[in-house]
């Protein structure tokens, strides 16, 4: 006498064991399964561009979440994709490496509570050098961290101003006040030697 | 042999709503990532940028896994 195989997958035997309901294998008749191609063969046999525009609201709506969890695993390929332009721009800036030091201006040019603008560390980069008292010189970068529009130095206000969207960094430390901005401006390194003021480097910073 | 059963729409529906719930918070994490990690390479500090795109690298993986999951499901049911 055989033994009784008591799973319900053997073949022959699905079904019989008294562990499944006798259905289980039969075709499962959806009664909302109304969608008639117009040649009449079954929906899985037509072609994609069919079964993806169904006319029934269950399939419909399958297909709609279907399609919007693509869209999202593509959305979320664009993220990596971004994590990973990331990683490249770092490499790019440290192979810049050190920025060289540069003359911005002679000391007798800048009076106490003036300003300058100067290029730096490229030619593109547009910062701003002030004079706060007589022996103390501050220079950032002119680019709001906000969206980069120009900050304008207010010494009367102890600031320096976004006018794009009422931004505000302090005037002593680049560090933000008000507004949109939530890094401070990038400082620029100084250095006095004689009559002349040099950047000798750029230092970011995010708090 | 083992005997599959395609799922019904029902079941189907479920299974797309539930895998959607996972892709959602893993692309919002990412999202969140990117924007700690772009404000981080800003601000000069580069020590977060590779662990930062490995966890994001791992979130597309399990996003894709779950896609491919989808497409087995559909062909499975034709």
């Amino acid at each position: 006498m055989s033994r009784v195989d008591a799973r319900v997958d053997t073949p022959g035997r699905e079904g019989l064991t008294g562990t499944a309901p006798a259905n289980l294998y039969t075709p499962v008749v959806d009664t909302e399964d109304i969608t008639v191609a117009p040649d009449g063969r079954p929906m899985d046999e037509q072609p994609r561009w069919r079964r993806d525009f169904p006319i029934d609201v269950p399939e419909d709506l399958y297909v709609a979440r279907r399609d919007f969890m693509k869209f999202m695993v593509l959305t979320s390929l664009a993220f990596t994709a971004g994590q990973f332009w990331i990683v490249a721009q770092n490499w790019l800036r440290r192979r810049r490496g050190v920025p060289e030091l540069k003359r911005i201006a002679g000391i007798a040019d800048l009076p106490v509570g003036g300003a300058l603008t100067f290029v730096y560390p490229q030619d593109t980069d547009r910062c701003v050098l002030i004079r706060l008292e007589a022996d103390v010189l501050v220079a950032y970068s002119q680019q709001c961290t906000h969206l980069s529009c120009a900050v304008i130095p207010q010494a009367e206000r102890n600031r320096l101003y976004c006018p794009c969207h009422e931004g505000a960094f302090d005037l002593r430390s680049g560090r933000p006040i008000a507004g949109p901005p939530n890094r401070p401006l990038t400082r620029v390194v100084l250095d006095v030697r004689g009559q002349d003021i040099y950047a000798t480097g750029i230092e970011l910073r995010t708090v | 042999m083992a005997v599959t059963r395609p799922f019904t729409r029902e079941q189907r529906a479920t299974i797309v709503y539930g895998m959607l719930v996972f892709v959602l918070i893993l692309a919002l994490l990412q999202l969140w990532l990117l924007t700690a990690t772009m404000n981080a390479y800003l601000g000069g500090d580069d020590t977060v940028i590779w662990p930062a795109a490995g966890a994001s690298l791992l979130c597309l993986t399990l996003n894709v896994g779950l896609w491919r999951y989808l497409l087995r499901m559909e062909r499975a049911r034709t």
